[in-house]
């Protein structure tokens, strides 16, 4: 790679605030901005769904091929659609957002909580649990490694449409990519795409290390062997729960698109 | 709409051939270098966790920043169709690499046990043995590669070669729905058909599979 095109990605001045152009960090922000925004929303809409589907069973087909259509939609077009028809504006690249993180969460909720063992559940009810409870302390505890890897496909999947949907206007680090390109200014388009690839890893990375923490130790057998010797007096107990995480890593990683 | 579509055969069916050039291309190659980057990584354990790691990071890479880092890393032009292809490639070995490294992992060992009995050298075990136990794994994998390509093929339509994803950016440039309409459509029935016709090789080749599934119904 030559100096010219690391220049632009190089030059202090365009780290800092003040001037014409927004600085990449104010860019990298406004793009955290999007992207959380996509997420929680999605979240909102898509885990409620999975855990119902999954835990009633009724509708499953949707959840099942949730994910494949939305991997087959192409982002690009749908972002274009929504702003032709609805005009320009953020409005309608947060719909498309959304959409397109949906079925990474939706699927792997539902995924997770069918794979959960139904002798937990059976056991949970036995021990006098109600549905709710059913839900929240056993099914969704042990459908978590799957849960998370769908939000850390949609958390992807929503960085990477982020940064085409500058194409329609919006701010963001696609915004270098993209005036980048139409000004034949390839510094700033290797800015652009450098700064956004390591924001996309970092952010993966971060999510990698929140899901091992908030995964129970009991399903991914982290607990150090003295202490599972006290806690856990019983080994079949810990046998038969281990078998319960292994669907997380077929489906784990298949992110739908972008 | 019919309109558009009558007066726009021919850039439609250009539009669409390029997209399936585009988006098929990377899936075979992906095929072949991810077949033995896969066995390699089971093979040798030490290389496992950081070639899967490798992989999972060129994953989360977004496509458009892949698309244009393509050419300052490789020295071609940033408008060359080459770089669509280069770019979807490295996600389909990114992702191939994994489904094949975890389906030849899935394999028992007290099969692979029984062929060595048997007299099969390393070479043959792998190919006629171990090779169709992970097949199911593996064709579940390419069939989410293959879908995910057809659908990402369309983004490189911002540096002017997207196939079906040159329909998108004329429809913005017109402000105009047809155009847009049309290319999610095909691109959406693309990825079908493909998808398809891995389910069809799949139950052709992996006939084992169906059996199982009828007894256990």
């Amino acid at each position: 790679m030559s100096d010219g095109l690391l220049g632009y990605l190089l030059d202090p001045a365009n780290w800092q605030g003040g001037g014409v152009r927004a600085s990449i960090p104010a860019l990298v922000l406004t793009h955290l901005w999007y992207t959380v925004q996509a997420l929680v929303v999605a979240a909102v809409i898509a885990l409620p769904l999975g855990l119902f589907i999954g835990h009633t069973g009724k509708g499953s087909f949707i959840a099942i091929n949730a994910a494949n259509a939305g991997r087959s939609l192409p982002t690009l077009g749908l972002i274009i659609l929504l702003v032709v028809v609805m005009g320009l504006g953020f409005g309608p690249v947060l719909i498309a957002l959304v959409v397109l993180a949906i079925p990474p969460i939706l699927t792997t909720t539902y995924a997770g909580i069918r794979a959960v063992d139904p002798a937990a559940v059976d056991a949970a009810r036995g021990m006098g649990m109600r549905p709710l409870q059913v839900l929240f302390k056993v099914e969704v505890p042990i459908a978590l490694p799957l849960i998370s890897s769908g939000l850390r496909n949609a958390l992807l999947q929503v960085v990477a449409t982020s940064t085409v949907a500058a194409y329609v206007g919006i701010g963001g680090l696609g915004r270098l990519l993209i005036d980048g390109l139409s000004l034949n200014d390839y510094g700033r388009v290797v800015a652009g795409a450098v700064v956004v690839a390591g924001l996309a890893i970092v952010l993966d990375l971060l999510a990698a290390g929140t899901q091992r923490i908030v995964v129970s130790p009991g399903l991914t057998g982290r607990i150090p062997a003295r202490r599972l010797r006290r806690t856990a007096p019983a080994p079949a107990d810990v046998a038969a729960s281990t078998p319960s995480t292994a669907p997380a890593s077929p489906s784990g990683r298949d992110r739908a698109s972008s | 709409m019919i309109q558009y579509l009558q007066n726009n055969v021919a850039v439609i069916q250009a539009a669409l051939s390029q997209h399936v050039f585009l988006a098929l291309v990377p899936v075979l190659i992906g095929i072949v270098v991810s077949l033995p980057v896969g066995y390699l990584a089971v093979r040798f354990g030490f290389l496992y966790h950081p070639l899967l790691n490798l992989s999972g990071i060129l994953y989360a890479v977004p496509s458009i920043a892949l698309i244009v880092l393509v050419p300052t890393i490789v020295g071609i032009r940033i408008l060359s169709p080459l770089n669509i292809i280069i770019a979807l490639t490295v996600y389909t070995v990114a992702l191939l690499v994994r489904v094949v490294a975890d389906g030849l992992k899935s394999v028992d060992p007290l099969v692979t046990e029984a062929a060595s009995a048997m007299g099969y050298r390393r070479l043959r075990r792998l190919v006629s043995v171990e090779l169709p136990i992970a097949l199911p794994v593996m064709l579940a994998g390419l069939r989410v590669a293959t879908v995910a390509n057809v659908s990402l093929v369309s983004v490189g339509a911002l540096i002017g070669v997207g196939g079906l994803g040159a329909l998108f950016t004329r429809g913005q440039q017109l402000d105009y729905a047809p155009p847009i309409v049309v290319g999610i459509v095909l691109s959406v029935l693309l990825a079908a058909v493909c998808d398809g016709i891995i389910v069809l090789v799949q139950r052709r080749v992996t006939p084992w599979t169906r059996a199982a599934e009828r007894i256990a119904a």
